[in-house]
This record gives structure tokens, sequence and C-alpha cells, in this order.
């Protein structure tokens, strides 16, 4: 007989938090209101903030955070009368189940648009699951060309792919090359042993041949590597000219300052997509071992005004100014741009407004934006060169900041 | 490739990474033989002494080397602390609680780091880092070779403690014969924080040790606790000479199995021995008949 009242009050009370909950939230929405201006626009921004590739992800969403707070501080979305950009941030856990299960907390909370997705195999999957509710999905860095190729209306990469940056980087480095004379004829190629590293090993060593270069030996090696000995004394044994070194930024740092304690130096060393060798960080913390890697990889526009501001920006807060950054900042910033135009959350607009942008106020050296079944054709990497303290844009010759190095001077 | 300006080397090598495995499964089988239990927290402690290690030199510009001085019973009464007040009240005498304790902690600890430390990879660049000494045809790197010599200087030492004090014969009794140990008056409870006080010690030095050439993020210590599990059961659980040479000879094992097999199979040859070790000596290459 006793429960029976408290089981009625309870129900009063919950009826009566509810009541409450819904006054303070009216309560809460009033000044929006009398603000005269529009219900802010939800973007999802994933990234794998957690797990095995947590700091490019920590990267990736500060890039993005501060391209929404600039676009809020300007005054938001003028077409939608200033309506502000809400950012619904997810955490991919560096898993593709991990962004799927993003994708649908995000489409639940009714957001416009996703940013982000940063390795291939998030965006691979991340996008997929969006499209399945028209919801437009801009791709950040996620290099693997099938992301563009499997007909999806609603994925969008402003970035390069994976054959666009294996063939600028076998252009550039033949060009380099022919400059100094041919002084590089041997070389030797290592790297981390998933999906990337071997298939840009493939692909170099088909594409290597052919543009009359003899590749010694191609060492694999598995993520994380401990000791980077044995392959270094590999790389003496046989004394390439070259070494092109592919995977990730602790291995990549481990080999070169492993090289340098064996004292093996080759005429260059030459990275596709290298995991350190256009880092600051790793210029900032190892000089002598870093001196004159070249890399070819993404990279920020060194003649954009915008760009260096952007960079004063992450460095005044102690962050490194990292290529996951800047692409999601310009990503969002072509998100608002479309959004702007299409005046419209609607997503079939956004979509509609994305397939159309000619958006060039990015800070990446690209080409004219243009869109072709979601990949930008402007889309290009940049050759850099680690020279003195600072990394250096070398190719291409519009963007170019200084020369190259090559062979690399003796010490 | 047989030649020996790289086998020698190469074998060299396997020595010096080989040393630091086994002051990791030093620990580990020191706390095995003695708790009977698997420390599933032991690389997210080594994870927190690393970074201890790191900060150190960052903030107080104190060298790795002379930061072990300080972290070694820093981390010692960390140990002990854990397992007085944290995993032994936990585990109330059961050996799978303790198991289930210990792998929280590693969780725990791991994702504490995370939160504050972010993602973040972490390296010190030391002006000593790049010396080699040169044996022959190769180049042995200064802090390798340091690391190797504190090694052999701690096993030494821990084996004389074991042996010779009143503590180390007490952990003995206690690993040989709880009840019996208690029924002498030795303090059961004592004896299992200060095991695995020791072997949380021996993390630190490990950290300071490897922190000159390796790098540090929250997961670094994860790539060392399986090879020292591996190393554990080779050597014979609990036994600290076992221990040792076990390391060694799995350092080389890798190496060798590294150069030969290529790096990516470079593992397959300690994990080929650890099977067969399983399978025709199960008390472990060094470990007594039992």
């Amino acid at each position: 007989m006793s429960r029976r009242p408290s089981a009625v009050s309870r129900r009063r009370f919950l009826q009566s938090t509810a009541l409450g909950a819904a006054a303070a939230a009216g309560v809460l929405h009033a000044p929006a209101v009398l603000r005269a201006q529009g219900p802010a626009i939800k973007v999802g921004v994933l990234h794998p903030v957690s797990g095995a590739l947590s700091y490019s992800g920590q990267q990736g969403r500060m890039g993005a955070q501060l391209a929404i707070d600039e676009i809020n501080a300007a005054g938001g979305i003028k077409s939608m009368s200033g309506a502000k950009i809400e950012a619904v941030l997810g955490d991919a856990q560096s898993t593709p189940d991990g962004g799927n299960a993003e994708v649908e907390k995000m489409n639940g909370a009714g957001v416009a648009a996703i940013v982000g997705g940063y390795a291939s195999g998030i965006c691979l999957a991340a996008s997929q699951t969006a499209a399945r509710y028209d919801l437009p999905y801009i791709v950040d860095v996620g290099v693997v060309d099938s992301i563009v190729s499997r007909g999806l209306k609603n994925t969008f990469r402003f970035g390069p792919g994976f054959g666009v940056i294996a063939k600028t980087a076998i252009d550039s480095l033949v060009t380099i090359n022919e400059q100094a004379s041919k002084a590089a004829k041997t070389l030797m190629i290592v790297h981390e042993d998933s999906a990337f590293g071997s298939g840009l090993a493939k692909l170099l060593n088909t594409q290597l041949p052919e543009r009359g270069f003899q590749v010694l030996e191609t060492i694999p090696h598995p993520t994380p590597t401990r000791d980077f000995n044995n392959v270094v004394l590999k790389i003496k044994a046989q004394n390439p000219d070259l070494v092109i070194p592919a995977n990730y930024y602790n291995e990549y740092v481990l080999l070169a300052r492993t090289m340098q304690q064996q004292k093996v130096r080759p005429k260059g060393i030459y990275s596709v997509l290298g995991g350190a060798a256009s880092s600051y960080k790793f210029v900032k913390e190892f000089p002598e071992a870093a001196q004159f890697i070249m890399d070819c990889n993404h990279w920020f526009d060194p003649k954009n005004p915008k760009a260096l501001a952007l960079k004063k920006q992450i460095e005044a807060k102690g962050e490194f100014y990292t290529y996951e950054v800047y692409m999601n900042y310009s990503c969002v910033l072509l998100l608002a741009d479309a959004i702007e135009r299409a005046a419209s959350a609607d997503r079939a607009k956004i979509i509609a407004a994305l397939e159309s942008s000619t958006f060039a106020g990015h800070v990446m050296p690209y080409g004219p934006t243009k869109f072709v079944n979601g990949q930008n054709q402007g889309a290009a990497p940049a050759n850099t060169q680690v020279i003195g303290n600072d990394i250096q844009v070398i190719f291409p010759a519009a963007f170019a900041s200084a020369k190259p190095v090559f062979p690399m001077p003796p010490v | 490739m047989w030649s020996p300006v790289i086998l020698v080397p190469a074998i060299l090598n396997g020595l010096m990474t080989g040393a630091v495995y086994a002051l990791i499964a030093l620990g580990l089988t020191l706390i095995y033989g003695v708790l009977h239990i698997i420390n599933f927290a032991h690389g997210a402690l080594l994870t927190a002494a690393m970074f201890a290690a790191f900060f150190a030199h960052q903030w107080l510009g104190i060298d790795p080397y002379l930061a072990a001085v300080g972290l070694t019973p820093l981390f010692f009464l960390l140990g002990y602390g854990l397992q007085r007040f944290v995993i032994g009240p936990a585990a109330h005498g059961e050996d799978r609680n303790i198991l289930l304790v210990t792998l929280g902690l590693a969780v725990v600890t791991e994702n504490a780091l995370l939160y504050v430390f972010r993602a973040d990879t972490r390296t010190i660049n030391l002006p000593y880092a790049f010396d080699t000494i040169e044996i022959g045809t190769a180049f042995l790197a200064v802090p390798r070779v340091i690391a190797f010599a504190v090694v052999i200087a701690v096993a030494l030492a821990l084996w004389l403690i074991m042996r010779f004090t009143d503590t180390g014969k007490a952990i003995r009794a206690v690993a040989k014969e709880k009840f019996g140990a208690e029924l002498c008056g030795i303090d059961v409870a004592h004896i299992y924080a200060v095991t695995f006080g020791l072997g949380t010690a021996c993390l630190a030095i490990a950290a300071c040790l490897l922190l000159p050439t390796y790098y540090v993020n929250p997961t670094a210590g994860n790539a060392f606790v399986l090879i020292a599990f591996t190393i554990v059961v080779l050597g014979g659980m609990g036994s600290v000479s076992g221990a040792l040479a076990g390391g060694l000879f799995v350092g080389v094992v890798e190496s060798l199995s590294g150069l030969y097999l290529g790096e990516s199979l470079g593992q397959i040859g300690i994990f080929v021995m650890f099977i067969l070790v399983l399978l025709f000596r199960p008390s472990g290459l060094f470990g007594e008949r039992t």
C-alpha cells in the first residue's frame, strides 16, 4: 500500500520536470529569436580524435573549428540572415565503424553536411553511410581514389587523390634529377606494410624503372617498428643514390634518426606522402636529421596571406601547422561558401551548390576549383624541402619559395 | 647478405634492443613469480614512466639518466601503493579479480594520459643521442650501449637482492609457499606490495633508458609488453636470470629474422620460437622443471 502514492508522485515529478525542461528550453531559445537571426546551421565535424590516428584527428578538428569560428565571427551565413554555423563534433575512433556510427548520430542530429574523415578507410565508409541520407560529405584528406570513383552524388573531395599525388611526385623527381644532371640512378624504397605504403611502393616499383631509375630493393616494415638499425644496415650495404621512405610519422622519424646515427647519407631522401618529411614538428625537434629531406605532400600556398595568418594563429596556440589543419580549414570554408550560395540548409541544394563551386577563398596551392564526379580538378600536391630551419616549397614553380638542393651537400 | 659487415652489427643491435626488453620482462616476471598474476597494467605503467622521464627533461631540464635516480624510488612507491591500496584490496583474494583490476588500471592510465597529454608523439633531442661507438664495422649508438650496461647491472643487483637480503628471501618464500611464509611471520601483503614496487621500479629505469632513442605517446608502452610476455614464458615464469637471457635471445632472434625475412615478418621468428617452447619445454628455456 505504501508504494502507490510514491509511484504517483514519481510520475508527477517526471511530468513537472519535463514541463520545466520545456520551459527552460523555451527561455534559452528566446534570445536567438530576439536577435532576428536565422536558426544555426548544424555541420558535422568528423575526425578520429581517439585511437591510433588521434593526433591527426585532433589537428583536423582544430582546423575545422577555427574556420567555423571565423565564419561566425564575420557574421555567419549572410544569405540566411546571418545564421551561425554550429559544429556537431564526432569521434570516428580511428575505425571505419566508428565513422559510420557518428554519421548516423549526426544525421539524427539534423546536420546539413559533414566535413572530415581523415583516413581513407573512414572516409570510404562514412561517405557511403551519408549517401543513404543524401547528406553532403566533404572528404578532408582521404587520398584513396576509390573515394570519388563510386558514383556517390553526395561525396566531394577538395584535396588531391593518390593517383595525382604519385604522378606529380614522379614527374617532379625526374625534373629535379635532370636539373642535377641525373645524379641519381639507383634507389631504395622503405615503406610501411599497410594499404597506404604498400600501394605506393607498388606504384613506384612499376613507374620508376620506366623513368630511368633502378630500384635496388624495396623494404616493407610494420607500424609500429621499434628499431630501424637493420633497415639502415641494408641501405648501407646497397648504397643507393636515393632513399624513398613512405611511412607514418613515428617510423619516419626513427628511420631518419637511425640513418643519421649510422652515418648513412645518400644523395637525396625523397618521400611521397612522407609521415614526417614535411612536418614542422620534425624539423624543430631534429633539424639535423631532417635537413634537405624532400617530400611530395599536401601543403599550403606559401604566397597566400590568409595561409600565413592562419599559420601564425596556430603557432601562437603552441600547436604545429600540419596539413590536417589547413585542409580542414579550407574544406569548411568551401562548405560555407556552398551554403551561402544555396541560401538554404537543404541537403540537395547544398550538393548542387558544391557541384557548381568555383570557390577560391581557400589557402591551398590549387588551380581553379571545379568538381567532376566529386573530385576537385584543381587539387594538387606540392613538393617541399627542409632547408635550414624551415620547410620551403620547391615545386610547382608558381608557388615555389626556394630552389631544390640536390644532391645533398656533404656535411 | 651473410657477410659479417651486416651480420655482426645486426647481432649487436639485437643484443642492445634485447637488453631493454629484458628489463621490462624482469618487472613482469617478478610480479608473476610472486603474486602469480599477469600484470596487464605493465604497458600502461611503462608509458606513464616514459612520460615522467620526458617531462623531467622538458620542465626541469633533467637528463633522463639522472632522472632514473629519482624516478626509480618514486615508481617503487607508486607500485607499492597500487598493490597495497588498490589491487590487493580490490582483488578480495581471487586471482581472476586481480587480472581484471590490472586490466582496468591499464585502461584508466592510458586514457588519462591521452586526455591530459593528447595523442601527440614526443621525443627528446639530446646532444649525445647521435654519438656512436665504433666496434669493427658496427656503429653502436651510445645511449643503447649505456642501456645495455645498465640493464646488466640492474639484473645483477636484483639477483643479489633476491639471493642475499632478508626481503629477497621473504619474497622467494612467499613465491614458493604463501601459507607457510605467513606462518613463519612474513607479512604477505607487504611482500606482495614490495614485489609489485620492484617490478614497477624496473619500468622506471627502462623508460629512462628508452627515451633518448625512442618516442613516447599514450600507447608507446604497449609495443614492448607483448614481447615482454613472450620473454617471461621463454625464460621461465618468475626467473630473473631467465628473463635476462630470454630478453637478449629474443632481441637477437628479432633482429636476425627482421634482417633475413624482412621487417614485416621480423616478429614471426619470436612467436614461432614461443610456440615451440610452449610445445616442448612448457616451463621455459631457462626455467626450472616443475
